[in-house]
C-alpha cells in the first residue's frame, strides 16, 4: 500500500492584497475523515485562506493539494472541494430538491439518477421526504442540513465550511455543533471549518489550527490547545485566563519566579522557550486552576497565594464564576466557583483566599508588539 | 399613458381656468397667437399706452381651436386663427362670440380684405372674425440644385428625389389638389366631390412618398433642413423662403404656377373672455401703421393695415415683390371657409398616407 | 386609540393619494369613457353608439398602426433589456463604492436635459449633414451623406436611449439584493457561466426584469416625440394618432376611443407578458 495521502495540503500559502499580507507562509496538512477547524479572530486571515483552497481567491505564493493533486490551476467549478457559506447561500428561487441537484445536474446526471441521490443524501441528513419543500419554508437547523446535503452529494474530497453556525440562535448552534459532528461521522469526508467561536471548534474539531495575523500560531486537538498552549495568543484565546505581565526575578528547575508591576509575585512555568531573568513576560492562570477557601490554612502550601474580597459572583449554573478583588495588589481575578455546595453562600464583601500550582501558570515571553 | 396626460393637461387648464377666475383683472389681456404676431417691443408699447398687460401664448390654428374646445371658449381673450377656420369651428363648438365691429376702428383696415374676412367669417348672421396677418404657402425652392420645381407636383418629380419635405397637414392636400388641375374649394360644398378629389390627391401623394426626406412640423425644422442642403424643394410659408433669401440668395419663395394658398389670420374673441376691452383695444393698437409694420419686421409677413406696408424694410419688400409679380398675386388662392366636419375626411387620407409605405 | 379614530387617520394618511388617483386619473378616464361612447352624428349632436370602437376594428390602418406600435415597442424593450441588463449586472455586481455612484450617476445625466432636446441630440448625430455620417465620409467608409435619420432604426435607437434609465434601475436593484455568495455557490458546486446566470442570476433578477420591461413598453408604447421626430415620414405611432384626433381633427370621440383602446390592450399585452413570464404584478411590484 502506497503512503496515505493527504486530503488537503498547503504548502507555504501566502495571499497579499496590494501591501497587506492576509495569510503569511501557512502550511498545514488534512489526513482523510479529519474535522479540522481554522480559529481565529475576524481579520485574521482565515476566510481568505478557505476562499483560497475553494478556488476564489488566488494564493500569491505557495502551493495548494487536494488528494496530492495541485489545485492551482483548477477553477472552483472543478474542484473536488464543496463549501457551505456562512448565509448558506441556498438558492431561494428553487426547491430543496433542485438545490441538492444543482450540483449533479451540472454533472449531467441522469434526472433518474438525480432524484435517487437526492432523496437518499436527504435522508442521511435526517430531511426525508424534503425535496419538493420551499428554502423558505425551512428553519434554521434544517437549511444547515440543506447546505451540507447540497455539497455531500457531490462526494467532495474536502467539505469546506465559512461559521455556518454564526447565523443561528444559542440554543440551535449548540445543537448543530453536535449534530455537525454527527454528519461528519457519518459521512466520514474530511471537512475544514472556520469559525471565530472557540467553542465550536474545541467541541466539534480533532484538529484546531489557531489563527491570527495571517500565520498559524498552533495546530493540535482541543486539548493541547487548552492544556499546553504554545503562544501568548492561544493561552489567550483558547478559553479564559487571567493575565498577568510581569518581569522574570528568578529562573531556575523550571520554576520561574515573576513579580507584576504592582509587586505580587508569582511562581510560573515557562511554556515554551526559555526564559531568563529580567525577560518581560506574560502570565495566564486559567480560573478552575485557582482554589478558593474561607480560610488561609485552606490554600496553605499552594505556591501562589492571595487573598481578598469577593467583588462579585456571577452566577452561572455550572459555569458560575467569582470575580475577587485582590487585597494586595487591588487587581481583579477570575475564580470558577466549585460546584460542591462549599461556596453556595458566598457574596459579596465576604473575605476570601485563594492560590494555585506553579504548573498552573503559564509564563510566555511578553509580546514586542502592541497587540 | 398619453391618455392620462392628454386628459391631466386638459383637466389643468380646466381647472387653472377656474382658478383664475375670480382673481382675473380685466387689464390683463390673455393672447392666444402665432409666433412672431405680438412681438415684445410692441407689447412694451401698448402697455405704456393703454396700462393692460399683455399675456402671450403661442399657438397654431388647431391648438388654438383644441385649447378652445377644451376650456369651452375660456382662458383666452384673445385668438388669432385663421379666417377659414372660424365659421366651421364656431358652427362645431360654438367657441367665440361675435366681434362688436362699432368697437373697431374700421379706417385701419385694407377694405377689401376686411369684407372679405367678415364674410368668411360669418356664422349665424353675425361676424366673428377681423383680418390681421396674411401670407400664402407655396414653394420654398433651392434654385440652384432644383430650378425645375416650378408647382407641388414637381416635388414629384426623380430630379428631386429624396430631397423633398412636405407637412401632412391640410394645405398640402389643396395645394396638390390645385396643381393636379382640380379645384378643391369649388368641391367645399359637395361632399361626393370633394372625396373624389381627395382621393386623387391621396393616391398622388402616396406615389410621391419615396421621394419625401421627411414631413416637417415646425417652421424651425424645415428652415433647417433647407439651410443645410438636405432638402432641395418644399412646400412651405413664404417668409421661411425669405428668411432663407437673406442667408443664401439661391433659396427663395416660388409661388407655384397653380397658385399659391393665400391665408389670412385674424381676431376672434373667445366665448368665456374676460378682457374684452382690451381685447378691441390691442385689434385697434396693432393695426395702426407704424404698428403694423412692427409685426410685419417680426412676422415677416404683410398685415390688413392700411398703409401698414409703408415702413417696412426695403429689402423684405424686395424679396416679396421678386416672388410675387402682379399674375401671381391675381393667382392666390384666398381659403374660403372650411365647411363643419370637412377635417375628418382629410384626416383619414391624411393617416393613410402617412401609413403608406 | 380606538378603532374609528385609527380609520379616521388612516383616511386623512391616504387623502392627498385618494384625491390625486381620482382627480388625475380616474375623473379623467370616466370622462374620457364617456366621450368615447358618444357617436357624431350631426353639428353638436351626438348620440349613445360604440361607432369609434368600431372605427378602429373596421380600418385597418388604425389596427395596423396599432399593431406596428406593439411590436416596435416590444422590440424596444427587448433591446433595452438586452443592453441593460450587462450594464446593471457591472453596475452592480462588479463596481464599488464610487465607481458604482459614478456609473449611476451617468445613466442619470441624459434625464437632467428635456426629452426633446435628447432628442434632437440625435438628429444632430444621425441626420444627412449629422456627425455620424460626417465621420464615416472622413474615415472613408462612405463616399456621400448617409442619411440614418427617419426611418423605423432611428425610432429604435432614440427609444432603447429613452428607456434604458428606467430598466437600469429596477435591473441595478434587484441584482444589488443578489447575494454574492449564491453566485460563487452555483460556481462552487459546479456551475459554469452559463448556468449560474440562467439559474441563478436572471430567476433572480426575474421581478426587476419584469417591472423594467413593464415600464419601458409602456414608455415606448405612450412615447410621442421620438418616433415623429427620430420617425419623420415613417414615424406612424399610435399616440400620434391619438394626438392627431385630439388637436388637428377636432374628433374627440374617435381619439377617446383610441386612448380607451390603447389603455386596454396595452394592459393586454402586458398581462400576457406577465402570464408567459410566470411573474405576478404583486411580486415584481411589491418587491
Amino acid at each position: 500500500m502506497a503512503e496515505a495521502v493527504n486530503d488537503l495540503d498547503c504548502r507555504d500559502i501566502s495571499k497579499n492584497f496590494a501591501a497587506f499580507k492576509a495569510v503569511r507562509d501557512v502550511t498545514f496538512s488534512v489526513p482523510p475523515g479529519t474535522f479540522f477547524s481554522i480559529l481565529g479572530p475576524s481579520g485574521c486571515g482565515k476566510t481568505t485562506l478557505l476562499r483560497m483552497i475553494a478556488g476564489f481567491l488566488e494564493p500569491t505564493s505557495g502551493d495548494l493539494l487536494i488528494k496530492g493533486r495541485s489545485m492551482l490551476d483548477v477553477p472552483p467549478n472543478k474542484r473536488p472541494v464543496s463549501m457551505v457559506f456562512q448565509h448558506l447561500a441556498l438558492f431561494p428561487m428553487m426547491n430543496v430538491g433542485a438545490n441538492i441537484g444543482f450540483g449533479l445536474r451540472r454533472r449531467g446526471v441522469a434526472k433518474a439518477e438525480i432524484a435517487k441521490r437526492v432523496e437518499a443524501v436527504l435522508e442521511r441528513v435526517g430531511l426525508p421526504g424534503a425535496g419538493p419543500r420551499g428554502v423558505d419554508e425551512l428553519s434554521g437547523g434544517q437549511k444547515q442540513r440543506v447546505a451540507i446535503a447540497r455539497c455531500m452529494v457531490l462526494e467532495p474530497d474536502v467539505l469546506l465550511l465559512d461559521e455556518p453556525l454564526g447565523a443561528l440562535d444559542l440554543k440551535l448552534r449548540e445543537h448543530m455543533k453536535i449534530e455537525l459532528k454527527q454528519l461528519q461521522w457519518e459521512f466520514n469526508t474530511t471537512f475544514v471549518y472556520i469559525t471565530h467561536d472557540q467553542s465550536e471548534a474545541l467541541v466539534m474539531s480533532d484538529q484546531i489550527a489557531v489563527m491570527n495575523h495571517g500565520v498559524f500560531e498552533q495546530v493540535g486537538t482541543a486539548r493541547d490547545l487548552y492544556y499546553n498552549p504554545e503562544t501568548a495568543f492561544v493561552a489567550g484565546f483558547v478559553g479564559e485566563s487571567n493575565r498577568f505581565a510581569g518581569k522574570v526575578e528568578e529562573a531556575g528547575g523550571g520554576t520561574l519566579k515573576v513579580r507584576t508591576p504592582s509587586g505580587l509575585p508569582l511562581m510560573g512555568t515557562a511554556a515554551a522557550g526559555s526564559l531568563a531573568v529580567g525577560d518581560a513576560v506574560d502570565v495566564f492562570v486559567r480560573p478552575e486552576a485557582v482554589r478558593l477557601s474561607p480560610t488561609s490554612e485552606g490554600v496553605a502550601g499552594q505556591p501562589n497565594v492571595s487573598s481578598g474580597l469577593v467583588d462579585s459572583v456571577l452566577f452561572n449554573g455550572a459555569n458560575s464564576r467569582v470575580l475577587i478583588r485582590d487585597a494586595a495588589t487591588g487587581g481583579e481575578i477570575d475564580v470558577a466557583l466549585p460546584q460542591t455546595g462549599e461556596f453556595h453562600s458566598l457574596k459579596r464583601d465576604d473575605p476570601i483566599h485563594i492560590g494555585w500550582d506553579t504548573a498552573q501558570t503559564l509564563c510566555f515571553a511578553a509580546a514586542g508588539e502592541g497587540s | 399613458m398619453l391618455k392620462t396626460k392628454l386628459m391631466s393637461g386638459l383637466a389643468g387648464l380646466a381647472a387653472g381656468a377656474l382658478l383664475l377666475a375670480p382673481a382675473a383683472e380685466a387689464d390683463t389681456l390673455r393672447l392666444l397667437t402665432w409666433g412672431g404676431y405680438a412681438p415684445e417691443n410692441l407689447i412694451e408699447k401698448f402697455e405704456a399706452e393703454t396700462g393692460h398687460t399683455v399675456e402671450v401664448t403661442l399657438s397654431n390654428n388647431e391648438e388654438m381651436i383644441a385649447k378652445l374646445r377644451a376650456t369651452d371658449g375660456g382662458g383666452f381673450d384673445l385668438a388669432q386663427p385663421s379666417q377659414d377656420r372660424i365659421a366651421g369651428a364656431q358652427a362645431e363648438f360654438g367657441i367665440y362670440k361675435p366681434i362688436d365691429l362699432s368697437k373697431l376702428d374700421a379706417a385701419l383696415f385694407i377694405p377689401s380684405m376686411l369684407e372679405a374676412t367678415k364674410a368668411n367669417t360669418t356664422y349665424d348672421g353675425k361676424v366673428y372674425g377681423v383680418p390681421h396677418v396674411w401670407g400664402t404657402s407655396g414653394l420654398v425652392v433651392n434654385t440652384a440644385e432644383a430650378s425645375g420645381v416650378k408647382d407641388y407636383v414637381d416635388l414629384c418629380s426623380d430630379d428631386v428625389a429624396g430631397k423633398v419635405s412636405y407637412r401632412l397637414k391640410r394645405p398640402t392636400l389643396i395645394g396638390f389638389a390645385f396643381s393636379m388641375g382640380l379645384d378643391p374649394f369649388a368641391a367645399y360644398g359637395d361632399e361626393d366631390a370633394y372625396k373624389e378629389i381627395l382621393s386623387k390627391v391621396e393616391e398622388k401623394l402616396i406615389s410621391c412618398k419615396p421621394n419625401v426626406k421627411t414631413y416637417w412640423t415646425g417652421g424651425d425644422e424645415i428652415t433647417n433642413l433647407l439651410r443645410s442642403g438636405e432638402v432641395v424643394a418644399a412646400m412651405a410659408w413664404d417668409t421661411g423662403g425669405w428668411k432663407l433669401n437673406a442667408e443664401n440668395s439661391d433659396i427663395t419663395f416660388v409661388a407655384p404656377t397653380s397658385g399659391a394658398l393665400g391665408w389670412i389670420d385674424t381676431f376672434a374673441l373667445p366665448k368665456r373672455g374676460r378682457a374684452d376691452e382690451a381685447a378691441y383695444a390691442w385689434i385697434n393698437f396693432v393695426m395702426k401703421p407704424e404698428n403694423a409694420a412692427l409685426v410685419t419686421e417680426s412676422a415677416g409677413n404683410f398685415t390688413a393695415s392700411k398703409g401698414g406696408d409703408a415702413d417696412v424694410n426695403a429689402e423684405l419688400k424686395a424679396r416679396y415683390q421678386k416672388s410675387f409679380p402682379q399674375e401671381a398675386i391675381d393667382n392666390i388662392k384666398w381659403y374660403p371657409p372650411v365647411p363643419a366636419g370637412l377635417e375628418a375626411f382629410e384626416g383619414s387620407v391624411l393617416d393613410r398616407v402617412n401609413a403608406a409605405n | 386609540m380606538n378603532a374609528s379614530g385609527k380609520r379616521l387617520t388612516l383616511i386623512l394618511l391616504m387623502a392627498p393619494l385618494l384625491i390625486w388617483l381620482v382627480a388625475l386619473i380616474v375623473i379623467p378616464h370616466m370622462e374620457i369613457l364617456y366621450v368615447s361612447l358618444r357617436e357624431k352624428v350631426g353639428v353638436r349632436e351626438y348620440e349613445f353608439g360604440f361607432a369609434n370602437y368600431m372605427v378602429f376594428f373596421n380600418e385597418p390602418l388604425y389596427w395596423n398602426t396599432f399593431m406596428r406600435t406593439a411590436v416596435m415597442s416590444i422590440l424596444a424593450t427587448a433591446l433595452t433589456l438586452l443592453i441593460g441588463f450587462p450594464v446593471s449586472y457591472y453596475i452592480a455586481k462588479l463596481t464599488r463604492g464610487r465607481s458604482k455612484t459614478i456609473l449611476f450617476l451617468l445613466c442619470l445625466i441624459p434625464f437632467w436635459v428635456s426629452e426633446l432636446v435628447r432628442t434632437y441630440g440625435w438628429m444632430i448625430l444621425l441626420r444627412e449633414s449629422g456627425l455620424v455620417s460626417g465621420f464615416l465620409q472622413y474615415i472613408g467608409l462612405a463616399s456621400e451623406p448617409i442619411e440614418f435619420l427617419y426611418n423605423d432604426a432611428a425610432i429604435m435607437v432614440g427609444l432603447v436611449y429613452t428607456s434604458m434609465l428606467f430598466m437600469v434601475v429596477p435591473l441595478v436593484t434587484t441584482l444589488d439584493s443578489l447575494d454574492d455568495s449564491m453566485i460563487e455557490a452555483a460556481y462552487d458546486l459546479g456551475g459554469g457561466g452559463v448556468s449560474v446566470w440562467r439559474e441563478i442570476v436572471i430567476p433572480h433578477a426575474m421581478p426587476g426584469i419584469v417591472s423594467g420591461c413593464i415600464i419601458v413598453f409602456m414608455l415606448s408604447l405612450g412615447n410621442y416625440l421620438t418616433p415623429i421626430l427620430l420617425g419623420g415620414k415613417d414615424s406612424l405611432w399610435f399616440t400620434g394618432l391619438i394626438y392627431s384626433q385630439f388637436i388637428t381633427r377636432f374628433n374627440w370621440e374617435l381619439g377617446a376611443a383610441f386612448g380607451m383602446l390603447l389603455l386596454v390592450l396595452s394592459s393586454t399585452i402586458v398581462w400576457a407578458g406577465l402570464k408567459l413570464s410566470g411573474q405576478t404584478l404583486t411580486r415584481t411590484v411589491g418587491r
